[in-house]
């Protein structure tokens, strides 16, 4: 049959969907049964791509039985940007600047890994001060991402309030990053082989009262949110992940310590940055409930702004750049580095042939392969219940697509 | 003294007057508590100041603007909405609004209409809104809308009955159910004899009064109960695919409806427009002042709650209804009963 053939429809809409016509409907009503059970047929909802509680462009294909969710299908790559393949044709300071936007919250956390990958395979270390600087900067883009979780999550059970108290004290955490860097978002802050810059004056004093704002901000949210009963009733065992179908699905960080996996990357991983000189306390909660994951990310935030007084206290003096050559060219070799980003797991496997730019980047980024969970996790609940477990997995769409 | 409003000047100039007066206060109450309480009190909770420039004075003249930008737009309809219940459901949802306001007195003599079921009827309409909710979300076409409105329908069932039984207490107390009876009733209570205040219903029917509330929170779809507008959720729910005028009705209609709802709850439970020992003339002067700062009072608390709470989900509003606030209406209902009859 040529196209010709077809009715043209002008506009997608005035398409008259094919009724398939019931033979049974047209029985003399005499022989129809009286009581027939009635047939209420799955409704197929599209959450997203544009929805507010999707953070971006994740869209859900879901099936529902009245409220209730018969199945969930998560689709994705509506912000696909094409991070790995773009590597391979920029050289490494440019590609720095690329990796901040995957994960748009937690920019500098996403650099670090990266150029650890480079400093790996080119032999060469960055300096102490250099190191601790890096720390201090991912613990506070840590700080930053779960305050804006910590108020966004009262915004999705419907609490309006708590979304800005979270805006508002992430600005301060915020303005002591800017203050660094010179960027809120996206600092692109870190070289191969070191810092773009030192620390400004008066820059360390500021970040302590900063610091003291995050505490402060940590309590009320426990004393806003944690404690209210409403809240509890939307969190309490709703989307509860078990420790081994988390693990199978490949879910990680706080998502996964919420389900009660002692596992942290900058203790138990390699080790990198400055985290083997901090002394600091992996939280775990045994329930893996949505309130098990709000709970862990408090305690996480409270714990980050501890080490950044830490490593306040310890930063030493020194270089911040390590002798690195004019134009950088990364010997050949292949190397794997992880982090744990506030996300979760990100690790980049870089592939070098010897030139100023990677021959293949293969980026694992943390809300990929924690979304990937959402299929299992949202059978059988009712649509709000939907809203609360996205809010509390926390994915960010950059990282989902790349 | 002379009574003021005893001049006679006839039925049409009267029916003329009372309609100008109950067109408008719908719309001048809702922007009211939209200024008051939506954009100022809510901005200052969440540490911003909201609207500063419109208007010169704390930007009281944002939302007539806003008003003023919703007739100027588009009327859009979804091409597959069913057209004329489309058109008609925020026009059910506002006169429901409009007919509580009818009941509701001001003064001695000013009601629009003194009914001797007045409790019951503005009860009765106040639930008609539920209605337009329904038309909205079914002619919308769009399956967010059509959650919504089965989300209010279900809601209906889980707090209309606490609402009804909440305020049985009251009619039991003043042995009316006409609402100027209750509000003389107050004012001439006593409490222990001393008869300095009144007896403000507030006093005895706390019980009531906090029921009252909890349901009339879940009448307006306001925050702990909001699941039929839902934002995270549902995106607004059965509002969803309406714009221009239309979502003006809407809007008018939510706040028209909490300045009802603060002005019965004023009436029923806070002694209405009553001041203790004003009578006559004066009352009929210094009521619509005295209930109106009554009705912020109430408002104010409505809308704290608002601004504060998440949301509930839907089963669990109906297991509350049904476990917790229907058996304590019932219980306040006997525990009034005995008092009645004993005392």
């Amino acid at each position: 049959m040529s196209t010709t053939d077809r009715p043209v429809a002008t506009r997608p809409s005035a398409v008259v969907p094919e009724i398939e016509v019931d033979p049974g409907a047209f029985r003399h009503l005499a022989d129809a049964q009286m009581n027939v059970e009635l047939d209420t047929g799955d409704m197929v909802l599209n959450l997203g791509p544009q929805h507010p509680a999707t953070h971006g462009t994740l869209r859900l294909v879901v099936r529902l039985d009245g409220e209730r969710v018969l199945a969930a299908d998560p689709v994705i790559g509506y912000m696909h940007r094409g991070y790995e393949k773009l590597t391979e044709y920029r050289p490494y300071p440019q590609i720095i600047t690329l990796i901040n936007r995957i994960d748009w919250l937690s920019s500098f956390a996403n650099e670090v890994p990266f150029v650890h990958a480079a400093e790996r395979l080119m032999g060469i270390e960055a300096p102490p001060r250099a190191v601790y600087i890096r720390t201090i900067l991912t613990e506070l883009s840590r700080i930053a991402t779960f305050l804006l979780f910590l108020g966004e999550m009262g915004l999705q059970v419907g609490a309006m309030t708590p979304a800005f108290f979270g805006f508002r004290d992430r600005e301060h955490v915020l303005n002591v990053i800017e203050g660094a860097t010179g960027g809120r978002f996206h600092p692109n802050f870190n070289r191969v082989g070191g810092l773009k810059d030192d620390l400004p004056w008066g820059w360390i004093a500021e970040c302590r009262r900063t610091m003291d704002i995050v505490f402060k901000s940590c309590d009320d949210f426990e004393d806003l949110l944690m404690g209210n009963e409403i809240f509890e009733a939307r969190t309490r065992s709703i989307g509860i992940i078990p420790a081994d179908v988390g693990t199978s699905y490949g879910v990680s960080g706080s998502n996964i310590r919420a389900s009660g996996v002692d596992w942290d990357l900058r203790r138990d991983g390699d080790p990198y940055l400055a985290y083997r000189d901090v002394d600091f306390k992996v939280w775990t909660h045994p329930d893996g409930d949505s309130y098990a994951r709000y709970w862990v990310r408090l305690q996480e935030t409270r714990e980050s702004a501890r080490m950044v007084l830490q490593l306040l206290d310890a930063i030493p003096a020194g270089p911040i750049m390590a002798k690195v050559p004019r134009v950088i060219k990364v010997p050949e070799g292949e190397c794997w580095v992880e982090t744990e980003n506030p996300l979760g797991q990100m690790g980049y496997y870089l592939v070098s042939k010897g030139s100023t730019g990677p021959f293949r980047t293969k980026i694992r980024s943390a809300s990929f392969s924690n979304v990937s969970i959402l299929p299992w996790l949202l059978q059988g609940v009712y649509i709000p219940d939907i809203i609360t477990i996205l809010a509390s997995l926390y994915f960010i769409l950059g990282d989902i697509d790349r | 003294m002379t009574h003021l409003l005893a001049v006679d000047i006839g039925w049409g100039w009267t029916l003329a007057i009372k309609t100008v007066v109950v067109l408008g206060l719908i719309p001048l109450g809702a922007l009211i508590l939209g200024y008051t309480f939506l954009l100022k009190m809510m901005s200052h909770m969440q540490s911003r100041l909201g609207p500063m420039d419109p208007g010169g004075f704390h930007g009281w003249f944002q939302l007539v603007g806003d008003g003023m930008k919703f007739l100027q737009k588009e009327d859009i309809m979804p091409e597959q909405a069913d057209r004329r219940v489309f058109a008609l459901a925020p026009a059910v949802v506002v006169i429901s609004t409009f007919l509580i306001f009818v009941v509701v007195p001001t003064g001695p003599r000013l009601v629009v209409k003194d009914l001797d079921v007045g409790v019951f009827y503005a009860l009765a309409v106040s639930s008609l809104s539920i209605i337009g909710v329904l038309m909205a979300g079914w002619a919308s076409a769009n399956k967010f809308a059509l959650l919504g409105a089965l989300r209010a329908a279900a809601q209906l069932i889980a707090y209309e009955l606490p609402l009804l039984l909440a305020v049985v207490g009251v009619v039991v107390q003043a042995g009316t159910m006409n609402l100027n009876g209750i509000v003389t009733a107050q004012q001439g209570g006593a409490i222990f004899g001393w008869d300095g205040l009144g007896n403000p219903y507030i006093l005895t029917q706390f019980v009531g009064f906090a029921l009252f509330l909890v349901a009339a929170q879940a009448e307006l779809t306001q925050t702990p109960f909001d699941m039929p507008v839902a934002e995270s959720e549902l995106v607004s729910g059965y509002m969803v695919e309406y714009t221009g005028f239309r979502f003006l009705f809407f809007f008018i209609g939510e706040f028209g409806t909490a300045f009802a709802f603060a002005a019965l709850a004023a009436t029923l439970f806070l002694g209405g427009w009553a001041l203790p020992g004003v009578h006559g003339g004066t009352a009929d002067l210094l009521g619509p002042l005295v209930l109106f700062v009554k009705l912020m009072a109430v408002a104010f608390l409505i809308f704290w709650v608002r601004f504060t709470y998440p949301r509930l989900r839907e089963d669990q509003l109906q297991a509350m209804a049904w476990k917790y606030l229907i058996p304590i209406a019932l219980a306040n209902i006997l525990v009034t009963g005995l008092f009645k009859v004993w005392l």
